[in-house]
Parts: structure tokens; C-alpha cells; sequence
């Protein structure tokens, strides 16, 4: 898998779980970005990304995450 | 909508919870019942909230919602709460888990101390309970308490008076006990949930520790749908009736095919008693009050014969509609719901064959139509399903089954009449109209909630609304039970008006719809003018509000001698009725005791 491959499936998870077509993540995006991304919403993004890639996120992952480039860093991680 | 009906597919649905929601309120055919829902949590509450609104939405109730702050379930519930008193709930649902219980048992506790530890955490929720209900008097929703993660000793943690598991267990006992002495109060079983999903799982402490969930983040769904399928029980939103396939689905093998005696019921085969286990299922639902009624293509000889066999457990007496034809499923199912008087919206269709589930998914929409493919899932799709979450069991219940066959036979009878009059005085009917008592308390609610086409107003109300009604002198109250000489109907009728000075306005009126075309109506107007006479009534009022279930009582007011005073463009109508000094006796066939 391929970094660009999972910003691509994640991006989709994204426009998912916000209901938003428009949504374009990349490296920098934060919960700043999008209007919905709230604490609560960070969990169903979480339990979506899972779900999408077949991982469990470690918890101390979790909490260090800062933004979708270090999602996706953690996806292919845990994904090889 | 299939997404949101048991198999479902929780990850799916946590992902795509605002698009459901979304395309749930854009079905215009839907006339929602709005419904105030304050959630308590000892726990976060943010998606049971938001999955719990879906699968409500998809019952045909609208949601508005009062949510705690994270785990102020307590303080929120026990003390002055101007917001939530504001709010006015119609349920409140606590949602606590084995995370809020207090004292738990120490290993060098006595067991004098344990018993202490249970009481007081015990009679820490009964106040809430005992509080919510004087402050608020509508339905309370408990969680009980799912089993703990790890038990520190084993598998003595169960029967040990020291063991947390024991004491959850024993914890459970007492809240089950006051659900079952106390009304409007309903366990929402969390235990069964966790186990049934997998405790491991469920209890993964990653969602409590991360989050503050009680429970997995991808169970939610599960724990949402069974509270909707306990509130959408508590407002009327049950199916009714289990419209049944035969071939493959009350037996194995095509009985037109095989004959009688080859098909797979019984205790001779596994098969056989696969299908006898599912047979015994679905006739337990006779006593909970749903109707059986088969649906088959098939001679209608030939289908009889499967039940003539000995071993098989339902037998034709046990169906209140029996079709056997070659007619198209879908018509059988309007035909049925027509003899019942019953909406075709209120059936379960069972059948093992996917092109009749299709038509009937297509041409009767609300239908419930289960995806059952395999007779060893039979039972688990069904029951998982929840069609009939049962919440209050009445008397009425028991007997259903019985008053509709009894009312085949009355209409076997009607047609040796060739006066309608002479069909109605052979039935030998006696009613009996008075003012609401607490012996029907929970038959007057439910029928508030369950009635939809012979009702005027179609306001619903619980229990406790119903008790606070008969209590208060400014409402005149009826309630009228029916019976004849093939059984009795119980309480069918309710009437609810508030005085006014002398006039009275009738804020309710319905009947059930089995007792349609029996005068009953008539004696109940004639007792209504009785009463209102005694206590210095002059004039009536009535109120018409059509609903897409009610058409059929639009005219009701004229035929009792009301004359219309307004009505608006959506056909809201106000009727009116000057007692006369002089009042015929408008029913002539019922003899009526007054209680």
C-alpha cells in the first residue's frame, strides 16, 4: 500500500463520516479544517479508519496523532 | 429502511450516521410521532444519542433530545433541574453500566457488610427512580449492569458473596424486582446485550479509558437498538401480526410435491425438529397477544393436511386467518389485514422464499419482512428483530388470539342473518361502561398508544398520564369492556373528556377496531350523556383530527348527532352536541352495566 493509496481510501472514510463531498485531506489537515471534527466525531473518524484498513490503533497512538499526515504514517505502519 | 433492520451492519451505520439521518427525514411519506427523549448518562452518551435517533426515525418517531453532561446522570436526575423540568420528557432513558456502581464488594467484607454495600447502592438508584417518577411521571428507561471484565476470583467470582460478578448479579435481582412490581419502569438489558455481543469485546476498556463509552464504540448500535425497540414498544410502534409461509418455512419440503407425509416436521429427523422448534416459537406468541395467520401457495386441502399431521405443533385452529391459494402474495396479506381490521403496516411477512419476500417488500410498504434464508436461523432473525418487544403484558394479551376467532365465528353467523339488527341482538352483547379504574390502568394506555384508525384525536398517553387523568376531577373518563356470547373483548373502548364548566371537551375518544359495526360507539355516547348529566353538563364538544390512519371516523360526530362548528383547510373539525332535554337512547342491542 502505497502512502498516496491510503490517502485516497482515507480521504473517502473522511467524506464518510462528515457527510461531505468536498472534503480534501492531506499531510497538514487538522480538526481545525473541518467543521464537524469535534471530540466526539474523532471517535467515529477512528472507529471508521479501523474499520477501513483492518488495524486497531494502540491507544497511545491515538492520543499522539496530530494530524492526517500522522494518521496516515500510523495506517502504514500497522498495515505492513 | 433495510440498513437500519436486524442483521445490520454497525461499523456501516456508525460511518454513514449522518447520511442515514439525512435520507430518514426526507421520506415524506413518513408522518413522524414527535417524542422527547432527556438521556441521563453515567457514561458519554454522544453516539448511543445519535444511532438511537436513526433507528427511531426508521419506527416513524422523531426524537428531540435532553442529554446530560457526561456522567451527571444522578445529579442531573435527583436535584432541581429547571432545564429538564423545561423539557417536559415523554421517556427518560438512564444509561448507566457496572462503571457507576459505587461500592463494590472487598475480599474481607462479611457477609452482613455485603448485604449493606447492595442495599445502599441499590437504594441510591431507587430514590432516583421513586424521585424522576413524582417529578416527572413519564416512562423511565434503567440500564442494568453487564458482567465485569475480569473476575479476581474466577470462576468462584459467580457464586462468592465477595465476588463482583456475584454482586452485579445479585445487584440486577433487585432492580428486576422493582421493574416487575412497578409501572412504567423498564430494564434495558445491557447484561444480555454484552453477552450476546461478546464481553470481551464490549468491555474492551480501551473505549472507556480513551472516551468514557461504557461499551465498545462499535456496539452501539446494538445497545441503540434495543432501547428503540423498548420505546417504540412504549408508543404503540409494535407489529401485530405473523403472516407465515408453509413450505420450507412451518416445514421442510413442498407438501404439494412431497405429500403430507414426507415433509420435515416432528422428532424423527434434525430437520424435522428444527422446524418443530420454530413452530413452538412462533405458537408462544399466541400468549403474548400476536396474531398467526398463514399465507401460502398451496390447495388449501393440501396446506391443511401439514397441520393434521400429529406431530405437528401448530395446528389450524392456532391461525385467526387461514390462505391457501394461488392468488399473489402481496393481495393474501391486504386480505388479511382487511378481515383482521387491521393495518397491513402492523405484519410480519415469513417466508423462506426471496422472490415472495420482494414482492411483498415492494407492494406492501411497512410490512416488516424479515431476510430469513436458513430454518436454523429462523428463530434468531425473528427474535433478534424485536417486532414484538413486549413492555406491558395485559390480561388482553393473553386472549387475543381467542377473541379473533371468536370473531370468525361471528362472522360465520352474520351471514345466516339477513337483517343486520337481528345478527347484532343474537350476539347477546353486555357491556360495561365506567370511569376509569386501576384494574385497566395499563389497558387504557395501551390502547391510547396501539389505536390509530377509530380514534379522533390519536393522542397517546403513559400510564402515569392515564392514572393522573382518573384522578382528577376535571376529567369525565369512560372505559368500556365488551362481551358476547362467543368471548369477551375486553376493554375496547376509551373516552376522555375535560370539563369545562358546562360544556365538555372530549380529548379523546377511540375504539378498537374489532368491536367496528357493534353499536358500541352508541352505548358508549348513551353513558357519556348519562354522566355529564350528573354532574351539570350542558354541551359537548368533539374534536377531529385526521391523521393518514383515521379517515374512517371523520363522520363519526355527525352519526352521534354533533353538528359541525369549523373546520380548516387540513380538515381539523370542532363538532358540537347541546344535550336535549329529552335524549333517545341511541343503542338498542347492548345491554350495559355501569360501573
Amino acid at each position: 500500500m502505497t502512502r498516496e493509496e491510503v490517502f485516497e481510501r482515507l480521504n473517502k472514510v473522511f467524506q464518510e463520516v462528515f457527510d461531505d463531498e468536498t472534503i480534501k485531506v492531506n499531510d497538514s489537515t487538522t480538526s481545525e479544517d473541518i467543521d464537524d471534527w469535534d471530540s466526539f466525531e474523532h471517535i467515529n473518524l477512528i472507529v471508521a479508519v479501523e474499520e477501513e484498513f483492518a488495524i486497531k490503533i494502540p491507544m497511545g497512538k491515538v492520543v499522539t496523532m496530530k494530524n492526517v499526515g500522522e494518521m496516515a504514517d500510523i495506517i502504514l505502519q500497522l498495515g505492513n | 429502511m433495510k440498513e437500519l433492520e436486524y442483521p445490520f451492519d454497525p461499523e456501516w451505520i456508525l460511518k454513514k450516521k449522518k447520511a442515514l439521518k439525512r435520507e430518514l427525514l426526507q421520506n415524506t411519506q413518513q408522518t413522524f410521532l414527535e417524542k422527547k427523549i432527556a438521556i441521563l448518562g453515567g457514561s458519554t452518551t454522544r453516539d448511543i444519542r445519535d444511532i438511537l435517533e436513526l433507528f427511531l426515525l426508521n419506527y416513524g418517531i422523531r426524537p428531540c433530545f435532553y442529554e446530560s453532561e457526561y456522567n451527571q446522570y444522578y445529579a442531573d436526575g435527583m436535584f432541581p433541574n429547571p432545564a429538564l423540568e423545561e423539557f417536559h420528557p415523554d421517556i427518560l432513558y438512564i444509561h448507566t453500566s457496572n462503571r457507576n456502581i459505587e461500592q463494590y464488594p472487598s475480599l474481607e467484607d462479611d457477609r452482613t457488610l455485603v448485604m449493606q454495600k447492595l442495599q445502599a447502592e441499590y437504594e441510591r438508584f431507587q430514590a432516583l427512580w421513586e424521585h424522576l417518577h413524582a417529578v416527572y411521571g413519564c416512562p423511565v428507561i434503567q440500564n442494568n449492569f453487564e458482567p465485569p471484565l475480569y473476575r479476581l476470583l474466577g470462576n468462584r467470582d459467580a457464586s462468592d458473596h465477595r465476588g463482583r460478578w456475584n454482586y452485579i448479579q445479585r445487584l440486577n435481582q433487585m432492580f428486576y424486582e422493582y421493574a416487575d412490581t412497578h409501572q412504567d419502569f423498564y430494564i434495558h438489558d445491557i447484561c444480555y446485550e454484552a453477552a450476546d455481543y461478546g464481553l470481551e469485546r464490549w468491555s474492551d476498556p480501551f473505549y472507556w479509558n480513551m472516551y468514557k463509552y461504557a461499551m465498545c464504540v462499535p456496539a452501539i448500535p446494538y445497545t441503540a437498538f434495543q432501547l428503540a425497540r423498548i420505546i417504540k414498544s412504549i408508543f404503540g410502534r409494535n407489529k401485530k401480526v405473523l403472516n407465515l409461509d408453509l413450505d420450507n418455512t412451518l416445514w421442510g419440503g413442498v407438501i404439494g410435491d412431497d405429500g403430507p407425509e414426507n415433509i420435515e416436521i416432528g422428532q424423527e429427523t434434525s430437520l424435522g425438529q428444527t422446524y418443530a422448534e420454530f413452530q413452538d416459537y412462533l405458537k408462544q406468541h399466541k400468549k403474548l397477544g400476536v396474531l398467526l395467520s398463514v399465507n401460502s401457495k398451496n390447495n388449501e386441502e393440501t396446506a391443511l393436511s401439514g397441520l393434521e399431521r400429529a406431530d405437528s405443533v401448530l395446528k389450524r385452529e392456532d391461525f385467526v386467518d387461514f390462505r391457501a391459494n394461488w392468488e399473489p402474495k402481496s393481495r393474501n396479506l391486504y386480505a388479511t389485514a382487511e378481515e383482521l381490521k387491521l393495518l397491513p403496516e402492523s405484519f410480519v411477512f415469513v417466508d423462506d422464499n426471496p422472490a415472495e419476500r420482494e414482492i411483498v417488500r415492494q407492494e406492501v410498504p411497512g410490512a416488516a419482512v424479515p431476510e430469513i434464508t436458513k430454518v436454523e436461523e429462523y428463530i434468531r432473525v425473528l427474535d433478534r428483530s424485536g417486532f414484538f418487544e413486549v413492555t406491558n403484558f395485559s390480561e388482553d394479551d393473553l386472549k387475543r388470539n381467542e377473541m379473533y376467532l371468536a370473531n370468525e365465528k361471528r362472522s360465520r353467523m352474520q351471514k345466516n342473518f339477513s337483517d343486520y339488527g337481528d345478527y347484532l341482538r343474537s350476539l347477546e352483547m353486555k357491556a360495561e361502561i365506567g370511569a376509569f379504574g386501576p384494574t385497566y390502568f395499563s389497558r387504557i394506555a395501551q390502547l391510547t398508544n396501539k389505536s390509530n384508525q377509530f380514534n379522533l384525536t390519536t393522542h397517546r398517553y403513559s400510564q402515569s398520564e392515564i392514572e393522573q387523568i382518573a384522578a382528577d376531577p376535571q376529567y369525565l373518563t369512560l372505559c368500556g369492556r365488551l362481551e358476547d356470547k362467543f368471548g369477551d373483548n375486553g376493554v375496547v373502548s376509551i373516552v376522555i373528556g375535560r370539563k369545562e364548566k358546562d360544556v365538555l371537551h372530549i380529548e379523546l375518544w377511540l375504539m378498537s377496531c374489532r368491536v367496528l359495526k357493534r353499536d358500541m360507539e352508541y352505548a358508549m355516547m348513551d353513558t357519556l350523556v348519562k354522566r355529564c348529566r350528573e354532574c351539570g353538563i350542558r354541551q359537548i364538544c368533539g374534536y377531529f383530527y385526521p391523521t393518514a390512519k383515521n379517515a374512517m371516523v371523520k363522520d363519526f360526530y355527525a352519526l352521534q348527532g354533533f353538528e359541525k362548528l369549523e373546520e380548516d383547510a387540513e380538515g381539523n373539525a370542532k363538532w358540537f352536541f347541546r344535550i336535549p332535554e329529552q335524549y333517545a337512547l341511541k343503542n338498542q342491542v347492548i345491554t350495559v352495566t355501569e360501573s
